[in-house]
């Protein structure tokens, strides 16, 4: 189980759980769990159109994540933001389409990015991977405070010079930085699930910035290990696992909420930042 | 002129049995989700619509494992969801994106299990493939008779639900205030629009469901101020679309670079999005030379609870 490429799986599975557990923090406390969803799932259409023209699939995800974020955000400015994510995403979908109908030979290339290709790791590639996920830790450490500032208090942040809209780009180039490292190894879908699913199980568990950051990486760490072990042990696909664990943390965590809203009631202590 | 118009449409093109069924269902399909889209948009929605179309899928991909009806493993599971997305969130946008969120991560880890399962069984790997981009020209004609039936049934529903349902969307405080149950109606809307999106994924697959229930309406809204317009506009610029889509497709079998036509899922997409840029475009440049006379845009206006 961590011996030749099952131990390539665990190294490149954690890196993805740490970068997608520290997006995940902002795409839940900017309720963007849309454009999570929009970004990786359309970029898949520039790996599509990359092996068509026989470029190297990576070059491609990051180019149509990156298109992606700069049309939402451009459109963004004077339509409704749901609405230019959702045709955003359709209009990269619908390209991808175009892009596999040309092409002769798709379905188990485009199976491996939606679902993800776990078990398939070279040694080779994982310092790419690893030097990526720094990367992309490296930006976020940058902008997080100004970034979670307008995250939390946008009014306030505007007023003190944080501007909105730059602030919603560098967001946006952080989903599709994090897209670019993570979907060729875990694919769009569970890339989803591990920005979506921890982050929230963290919130409702504390409403502290910090420590709901780090608890979202562990939770997303603890979900990944989890998904691989049972996985190994199953056979069934470690996308399943990820969806499953995910759930059932964010169920805990909903309920602690519960728990502890009585609890905060009485105490008549105001949380910092509203629980979802 | 008679050369003009077999230059634009390909002989043929009208007593080709698929282009017929494809036409039919399509067109059906589009006024439908125009109409049923409206409010998607209006209530900033389009994150949940979205991701009933892909839980939809999964559903479908079930059905398929079970081999039962895809249609009714479209249905089940985009309403299982609608109820998951309901009972989780709130009214708060920030909640509702979350729980459609968590409710799409559950599906698509589920839809994986699926297609493990179909792909060791049965090996046909390209159901999921098929099922999220679908096509115009293979539909099951047999299921025609059944998207008719439920179309009219959701448009339907909209019509009955469109006074409560207007004010609901707008002043959710002034609904209340006027004794309209918000949250039911809200949760009524959400299951029309679960039947709709599963419906139109079923027809022409779950990204053209997305794209012609918020794009048509996203459209329809720059220009025309009065809900109950604006929705027949959305289903009239659907229909078009998909209509004008499903020509192009036709002819598109003489376009390079490869001899076997482009997608239509495609072809439609680029249109709806076309037409929201002309639009959107439009109510910019028409803004800027102040021609706009009232310019409080009515309907942009939804009770957003921060």
């Amino acid at each position: 189980m961590f011996t030749g490429l099952w131990l390539n799986t665990w190294i490149a599975a954690s890196v993805v759980a740490v970068v997608a557990g520290t997006i995940g923090f902002f795409v839940v406390l900017r309720g963007s769990a849309f454009v999570a969803h929009a970004i990786p799932n359309g970029a898949f259409a520039g790996a599509a159109g990359a092996s068509l023209i026989g470029v190297n699939t990576i070059a491609g995800l990051g180019v149509f994540s990156l298109l992606g974020a700069l049309a939402i955000s451009w459109l963004g400015r004077r339509g409704r933001h749901d609405v230019v994510t959702a045709l955003s995403l359709v209009l990269m979908l619908g390209l991808g389409s175009l892009f596999l109908s040309f092409s002769v030979e798709y379905a188990p290339e485009i199976y491996s990015l939606l679902f993800g290709e776990v078990l398939g790791i070279a040694r080779s590639e994982l310092w790419p991977i690893a030097g990526l996920g720094v990367v992309c830790l490296l930006a976020m450490a940058i902008v997080f405070r100004p970034l979670l500032f307008a995250s939390v208090l946008p009014d306030v942040a505007e007023a003190r010079g944080v501007s909105q809209y730059r602030m919603e780009l560098c967001f946006l180039l952080l989903v599709a930085l994090t897209t670019t490292v993570t979907v060729p190894i875990v694919g769009t879908f569970l890339m989803f699930s591990l920005m979506v699913a921890p982050a929230a199980a963290a919130r409702s568990f504390t409403n502290r910035p910090a420590v709901a950051l780090l608890l979202s990486v562990a939770i997303a760490l603890v979900t990944v290990w989890g998904a691989i072990a049972v996985s190994f042990q199953t056979n069934w696909p470690i996308g399943f696992f990820v969806g499953a664990f995910g759930v059932l943390s964010y169920g805990s965590g909903r309920l602690f909420a519960v728990w502890r809203g009585r609890r905060v009631v009485r105490h008549d202590v105001e949380p910092a930042v509203v629980a979802v | 002129m008679s050369g003009v118009w077999s230059w634009l449409v390909e002989p043929g093109f009208f007593s080709t049995p698929t282009v017929q069924v494809a036409a039919l269902a399509g067109g059906v399909v589009a006024f439908t989700s125009g109409v049923v889209g409206l409010f998607t948009v209006m209530r900033r929605q389009s994150f949940a619509g979205e991701a009933l179309g892909d839980v939809g899928a999964t559903g479908g991909s079930g059905a398929f494992l079970v081999s039962i009806n895809p249609l009714w493993g479209f249905l089940g599971a985009a309403l299982v969801a609608a109820g998951f997305i309901e009972a989780t969130g709130t009214r708060r946008a920030k909640s509702q994106d979350l729980a459609t969120g968590i409710v799409l991560g559950t599906a698509l880890g589920i839809a994986a299990l699926f297609l493990y399962f179909d792909t060791t069984h049965s090996s046909t790997t390209g159901a999921s493939i098929t099922v999220l981009f679908g096509s115009l020209f293979v539909i099951d004609t047999s299921i025609v008779p059944a998207i008719v039936g439920l179309s009219a049934a959701v448009l339907g529903a909209v019509l009955l639900l469109y006074r409560p349902l207007l004010l609901a969307t707008l002043s959710p405080d002034l609904a209340q205030a006027r004794g309209i149950r918000v949250r039911l109606v809200g949760a009524a809307y959400l299951v029309a629009m679960a039947v709709s999106v599963s419906l139109a994924a079923l027809t022409i697959g779950a990204v053209l469901a997305t794209a012609l229930l918020i794009g048509p309406p996203a459209t329809a809204l720059q220009f025309v101020k009065r809900p109950g317009l604006a929705a027949l506009v959305a289903g009239g610029i659907g229909v078009l679309a998909t209509w004008l889509g499903i020509l192009l497709a036709y002819d598109s079998y003489y376009w390079p670079p490869v001899e076997h036509g482009w997608p239509v899922s495609f072809l439609i997409v680029a249109l709806v999005f076309v037409f929201y840029l002309l639009a959107s475009g439009l109510t910019v440049a028409r803004r800027r030379r102040g021609v706009a006379r009232h310019d409080g845009p009515a309907l942009q206006v939804t009770g957003e609870q921060a």
